[in-house]
């Protein structure tokens, strides 16, 4: 698979914030348990004009405007949410629209917890390699919900990520993937409902180190390396102790995590999680680096990447769209009653 | 009445055991029992099994049936009983076993109890519990277990000047305990400014006043005290058992500090026993909530009414004090599946008067009780058990 990789990305995250000690405070929590127990300061917040269509576009125009790439050359979009707009009807057919893609494209949401983005990347991946498209973008994005007073509120934020995925000029290729899947219910949101439901502690142990510490085993064989190997690891971080917690259950240090650990300063931002983190490091990472990717998804599974990264990613024209760091750092506080007003918390009649 | 004694005992490490099913851990814990007494599964005359909600927790009644079944039993025919009392399901399932032998009716009975309670979530395990209170006068109007005992507690603070800290006390204490037993949920020592600082759950009781929701189970294996010989030297007979109701809901007590189902059961296990508290050498008790084991101590006469938050400070109930409460961590570490409780109680006694507790043994325990509630002190079970 060698020839297959990341030919650009692109990241979105909102710029609003809100503490985990207002939230906190809103609940009569104590607020320093909070932000000691979930390791989550403060999370980012989508404002009213911002959905995973606007997340999903804003990410796959930053990873277009990096390259030059011609946009109808572009064969399949997938974005991968658990928060699409829509129930029926797509949103990646308004990426597409969106970035000029459109018509002769291969469209399909994907819905597989905060996992969808990284299936959308290994689909992306075969139908390059059997040439049945030339360029393939696959998005992760979210503007997760929580109902209000669940610890997910905490971490149920909102971002997402683009990546553009073929076999000429690539930044990064991807050398191996695998997935590690079980019908495991942890975390769920039945049909008609709006906000999500978990098992508690049965999200930890059976589910994410489970999935995660078994698949990431599974691609090290696959790809004959070792934790020493990476210069960066990435995983899925639904709070800011889990991605710590399973790193070094399989051997990786903090400072290999660290670039890509985001949750503690934007939050969970699901279907973008694992994916923004992986943009986070491409910001930084320089030829010759390998970089370790573990995505999770609830219900429940794992995709797994084993990445190198390549000359060509100086050539990129990063500078043409604002880095991971830019998007964090580029913020705005609200409280919690305007949360409640921006998340459509309020009942009225 | 004959003499009747255990001769076996068998318990599942109690948790959130994820890959054990409810049929899963009574197999577990009913095999153990039955190796542990050296007798032969053709031998058993009856099983009785006690489970509070497998209804609501699992969707499954029709649990004596369901046992019999999947320990081995089905070919054999056996009579197999489910029996319920909430909290004190598996004490009052012990008590039939040991009536149904003591009567000369069985010679050899199982024991079992069990209860698999993180198939639900919290929320709705927290309901499922409530149904032991008085749906009509309590549950209906949102009152959940930590209500009924946050009441207590604030009472035995008003009337007897218990405090926080004392209450609090409990679970460091139980929790220490915990920390030596292989079996329990939480082996994990607590310092009491964790429990002080915890969730509050219901004033003053926080999160680390409360037992767990747990999955688990224990089984016992009974016998007729003249047979007992033939398979086992190691006998623990059953020299006193008493049991008690009182009213369903909270409010139709003169007094809510004084639990009088323990009254009365313990008054009968000791009359039966011809002992008195001080006889007691170890117990187990059922500190659901941490103000449940100052209740407790104070019902059952090891310490005067309202002494029990006192009896805390002078360290009197510790594995090494006067009279040790809760070695094996009490429902606090060792966990609460409330099916099993009642038995695993007995399992723990037992196994402490045989001196196998290894590090939370009692030094010299020859008599021990066991105290097990049912709901907010609707029923009661006390059983005295002594080393032979």
């Amino acid at each position: 698979m060698k020839d297959i990789g990341i030919i650009s990305y692109g990241a979105s995250i909102p710029r609003l914030r809100i503490k985990s000690t207002d939230i906190a405070k809103a609940w009569g929590k104590n607020p320093d348990t909070i932000v000691s127990g979930l390791g989550i300061i403060e999370k980012s917040v989508p404002s009213l004009d911002q959905d995973v269509a606007t997340i999903s576009v804003e990410a796959a125009r930053a990873a277009i405007n990096r390259c030059n790439i011609n946009p109808q050359d572009i064969g399949a979009i997938y974005v991968g949410s658990e928060s699409h707009p829509y129930a029926v009807k797509p949103t990646g057919t308004i990426v597409g629209e969106a970035v000029g893609a459109t018509p002769i494209l291969k469209v399909a949401d994907y819905e597989f917890a905060c996992k969808a983005g990284t299936a959308a990347i290994q689909t992306c991946m075969a139908l390059v390699k059997s040439d049945m498209i030339k360029y393939g973008m696959a998005i992760g994005a979210d503007t997760s919900q929580a109902a209000p007073g669940d610890v997910l509120e905490y971490a149920a934020s909102a971002g997402g990520a683009a990546f553009i995925i073929g076999k000429e000029k690539i930044i990064a290729n991807i050398n191996e993937t695998c997935s590690y899947t079980t019908d495991t219910p942890d975390f769920w949101r039945r049909e008609g409902r709006k906000y999500p439901a978990h098992g508690g502690r049965f999200t930890g142990t059976p589910a994410y180190f489970r999935h995660i510490t078994n698949n990431a085993k599974n691609l090290m064989e696959l790809a004959n390396t070792k934790p020493e190997d990476y210069n960066y690891a990435v995983f899925h971080q639904p709070n800011g102790k889990f991605p710590i917690r399973v790193a070094k259950m399989l051997g990786f240090t903090p400072e290999q995590v660290k670039q890509g650990l985001l949750c503690p300063i934007i939050g969970n931002t699901y279907s973008g999680s694992s994916m923004l983190g992986l943009a986070s490091v491409l910001d930084v990472a320089n030829p010759g680096d390998r970089v370790f990717v573990a995505s999770y998804g609830s219900g429940a599974g794992s995709d797994a990447f084993d990445i190198t990264i390549n000359n060509n990613i100086n050539d990129l024209n990063k500078s043409n769209a604002p880095l991971v760091s830019k998007l964090i750092e580029e913020k705005k506080y609200i409280d919690y009653a305007t949360y409640t007003k921006y998340r459509d918390l309020l009942y009225w009649e | 009445m004959r003499d009747v004694a255990v001769i076996g005992v068998g318990i599942t490490k109690f948790g959130e055991l994820w890959n054990k099913s409810f049929r899963q851990l009574i197999a577990e814990a009913g095999a153990q029992a039955i190796f542990d007494s050296g007798i032969s599964g053709s031998e058993i005359d009856a099983l009785y099994v006690g489970s509070m909600s497998a209804g609501r927790f699992i969707g499954q009644e029709h649990v004596g049936a369901l046992v019999a079944d999947c320990s081995g039993f089905s070919h054999i025919h056996i009579p197999s009983t489910r029996v319920e009392s909430a909290c004190a399901s598996g004490g009052v399932a012990f008590r039939q076993g040991y009536f149904s032998v003591a009567s000369g009716m069985n010679d050899v009975v199982v024991i079992g109890g069990v209860e698999k309670m993180t198939d639900v979530v919290g929320s709705e395990a927290t309901d499922i519990l409530a149904t032991g209170l008085d749906q009509e006068w309590e549950a209906f109007f949102g009152v959940t277990f930590p209500g009924i005992y946050a009441m207590i507690a604030t009472k035995h603070m008003h009337d007897f000047g218990t405090t926080r800290e004392q209450i609090a006390q409990v679970a460091v204490k139980n929790h220490a305990n915990g920390a030596l037993n292989p079996f329990a949920q939480y082996k994990k020592e607590m310092k009491l400014e964790s429990i002080l600082k915890a969730p509050m759950v219901a004033y003053p009781l926080g999160l680390l006043d409360c037992s767990p929701v747990s999955d688990g189970a224990s089984a016992l294996v009974l016998c007729a005290a003249d047979k007992a010989k033939n398979y086992t030297d190691k006998i623990v007979k059953i020299i006193g058992t008493g049991q008690a109701s009182d009213t369903l809901p909270l409010h139709g007590r003169t007094d809510i500090c004084t639990f009088k189902s323990t009254v009365y059961a313990s008054k009968r296990a000791y009359e039966q026993a011809k002992i008195k508290p001080d006889d007691i050498d170890v117990a187990e008790v059922h500190d659901c909530f941490t103000i449940a084991e100052i209740l407790a101590i104070e019902d059952l006469g090891f310490v005067k009414k309202g002494q029990g938050g006192k009896a805390i400070d002078e360290k009197i109930t510790t594995l090494d004090g006067k009279i040790p409460i809760n070695p094996s961590g009490g429902l606090k570490a060792k966990g609460h599946p409330v099916g099993a409780t009642g038995v695993a109680q007995i399992s723990e006694i037992v196994l402490q008067l045989r001196g196998e507790a290894e590090k939370r043994q009692v030094k010299d325990a020859k008599i021990g009780l066991t105290h097990n509630v049912g709901a907010g002190g609707a029923s009661c079970v006390v059983n005295i058990l002594e080393a032979m």
